[in-house]
């Protein structure tokens, strides 16, 4: 099957400092795609050229097989949409009006508003569980419904990809959940291709079907969370020492660091004492 | 608040409007009507309602048919069209910039506008006057291009706009100050009067400049309202939605700049209404830029023939410029919505 997303020889920076270097990578169609690894690793800067966000310096993004700067930006947004980080609505904007604005890439002069922007609005609404908040501003929503506002806005664009840059920050337990499982059940349901950031390396395991586990500009490994994630590769691209052991919920991989914590104090206590 | 949605079902025609924006469009016209109706029957000669509204119908008294259209009349029209334009202006920065304090001088439009005026009252006296809305003009779109372009560093983001402008709008400020001390005192307090903003040397031909600039350029404003949407969710969505930001952050601006700058040509730098009528706006008709641009468009049109009329007949027979009451009379106004929604929100 031919990738969703698919890099070819992509180096990616800012000015004149490179951040990721000739890099092929395909990302594939009707799977979940997390991207991980440590803060400044590139990853963000890799999600803000598949947005098209970040010209490459060299090299190209191919979505569907077709190059994405050759193409009309419209376009583009009709086959993919994103979700940055923080994204902050204007003062007094509703969840509807905000879910309508997914609908721009098929607006016209004149046409504002066809009767296919309203079922898509109104899908998107309901799929994320606003229609009863949709006409209630998006700042006066807590955290967890103000991200669902903004992903009915993705939605409502009707893309077959989403691209999500850590969808669940400044989320409680709860609310991450509830997102990660809103778009588990959009992939398993209709096949959406999603690619996102996370943060969390134990949700990133549970929610993907693919990893791109990503170290100083480079895919140190990529596959199925149970085929990449052991000791070694979460040592290298994080330095960080830790046991995987299996999720007892689902059986994915699981990370527990090691790290000094009680360690700390228990040698201490054991000077002290001596 | 349920939105009504409106659309043909042959052609591709649709559009969608909340009941709010429309009560707040017709309350406006009709205040926007009242007070023009009432403005021009007030002065030296009072003339009742009735006979203003019989003389704009054409059936008249020929005295007063002279009083309203030579005298009245276009000083009426052109306070409505500069106060339409300054609002629509500032809305269009406020959105795109996403930012609630900007307003036309921000971008240097008043205060390049001031300092070419100033120069050309005080350094031309005798032939000045004639060209003094050219000279604002030119002023006020030279210094806006001045700021587009230094704020230019692959694209324009709204923060280095905001910056560059309010240096070269200090800068401008200098500029006036320094030449209302050098020049004479007679055209130091012309220039005064001018700064502060006034109608009262309309014309039948300000007000044809002004409905050629403001009859092309609002509804030119009016039509790229879902690009401003785009626009007010930052730049990164904006790309994400397929909208060609610099392209449309350019067609914006230029509209701003020229409708800021036809109305400061007009009437000087009038303030507060580029500021404050998008507020009051959007406290009635929510961000979104369809009903916001026009519900911006009437309140500044409000507020610019109120603080006329107030300005000429509340110190009568002093004629005061109207500038002096744009503010007096917004910021209650503005003060009272915040208050209002205080309860619920902010």
């Amino acid at each position: 099957m031919k990738p969703a997303m698919e890099t070819k020889h992509l180096t990616l920076g800012y000015g004149s400092c490179t951040i990721i270097e000739d890099l092929s990578v395909k990302i594939p169609k009707g799977k979940i795609t997390v991207l991980v690894g440590a803060n400044g690793c590139g990853k963000s800067t890799l999600l803000r050229s598949l947005a098209r966000l970040l010209k490459p310096k060299t090299g190209t993004v191919l979505l569907n097989g077709h190059n994405i700067a050759k193409q009309s930006t419209k376009k583009t947004a009709r086959e993919l949409a994103i979700l940055p980080q923080g994204p902050v609505a204007p003062e007094g904007l509703t969840v509807f009006q905000l879910a309508k604005q997914g609908r721009y890439p098929y607006q016209s002069w004149i046409q504002h508003w066809s009767e296919e922007d309203e079922r898509m609005v109104n899908w998107a609404l309901e799929v994320t569980q606003m229609t009863e908040l949709a006409h209630r501003p998006v700042d006066d929503l807590s955290g967890g419904q103000r991200q669902r506002a903004w992903i009915a806005m993705t939605l409502a664009q009707g893309t077959d990809t989403l691209l999500l840059d850590e969808p669940t920050t400044y989320l409680d337990m709860t609310h991450q959940i509830e997102i990660l499982d809103l778009l588990y059940a959009l992939n398993e349901r209709e096949g959406r291709t999603i690619i996102m950031v996370l943060h969390d390396l134990n949700l990133a395991c549970r929610y993907a079907h693919h990893m791109l586990a990503i170290q100083n500009g480079r895919v140190l490994a990529q596959g199925a969370p149970e085929q990449i994630m052991n000791e070694q590769l979460v040592e290298s691209v994080f330095q960080l020492r830790c046991r995987i052991m299996e999720d007892p919920v689902y059986g994915t991989p699981m990370c527990i660091p090691y790290g000094q914590g009680r360690q700390m104090l228990t040698e201490k206590t054991s000077a002290l004492g001596g | 608040m349920k939105p009504v949605t409106i659309r043909s079902k042959k052609l591709p025609i649709s559009l969608i409007i909340y009941a709010k924006t429309l009560t707040a469009l017709l309350v406006l016209s009709a205040l926007c009507l009242g007070v023009l109706v009432y403005s021009v029957g007030t002065g030296e000669v009072p003339i009742p309602a009735m006979d203003v509204i019989k003389v704009l119908l054409g059936q008249g008294d020929p005295g007063n048919e002279l009083i309203i259209y030579s005298l009245r009349m276009p000083r009426v029209l052109t306070a409505l069209m500069v106060g339409a334009s300054m609002a629509v202006s500032g809305a269009l920065l406020q959105g795109m910039l996403r930012n609630p304090l900007a307003s036309p001088d921000i971008i240097g439009i008043t205060g390049g506008a001031s300092v070419a005026a100033v120069a050309c009252i005080s350094l031309f006296s005798q032939t000045g006057k004639a060209w003094l809305p050219v000279a604002a003009f030119g002023g006020a779109v030279c210094t806006a291009f001045l700021v587009y372009v230094l704020a230019w560093k692959r694209g324009v983001s709204p923060l280095r706009l905001v910056l560059i402008g309010m240096g070269l709008h200090a800068a401008a400020n200098g500029l006036t100050t320094l030449l209302l001390i050098l020049s004479p005192i007679y055209t130091a307090s012309q220039a005064m009067v001018w700064l502060t903003g006034s109608v009262y040397n309309s014309s039948w031909t300000t007000v044809g400049t002004l409905t050629v600039w403001a009859g092309t350029l609002i509804p030119a404003a009016f039509l790229l309202a879902r690009h401003l949407n785009a626009q007010q969710l930052g730049d990164e969505l904006a790309v994400g939605i397929g909208s060609r930001v610099q392209l449309h952050r350019f067609l914006l601006i230029l509209i701003s700049v020229a409708l800021a700058s036809a109305a400061v040509a007009a009437a000087g730098p009038i303030g507060f209404v580029g500021l404050m009528a998008p507020h009051i706006a959007r406290m009635w008709a929510g961000p979104s830029a369809g009903g916001w641009l026009p519900v911006s468009a009437l309140t500044g049109s409000f507020l610019v023939l109120t603080a006329d009329l107030i300005a000429r007949t509340a110190f009568s027979p002093l004629d005061l410029p109207a500038g002096l009451f744009t503010a007096a009379l917004g910021a209650p106004f503005l003060l009272f919505l915040l208050l209002r929604s205080g309860s619920h929100r902010h």
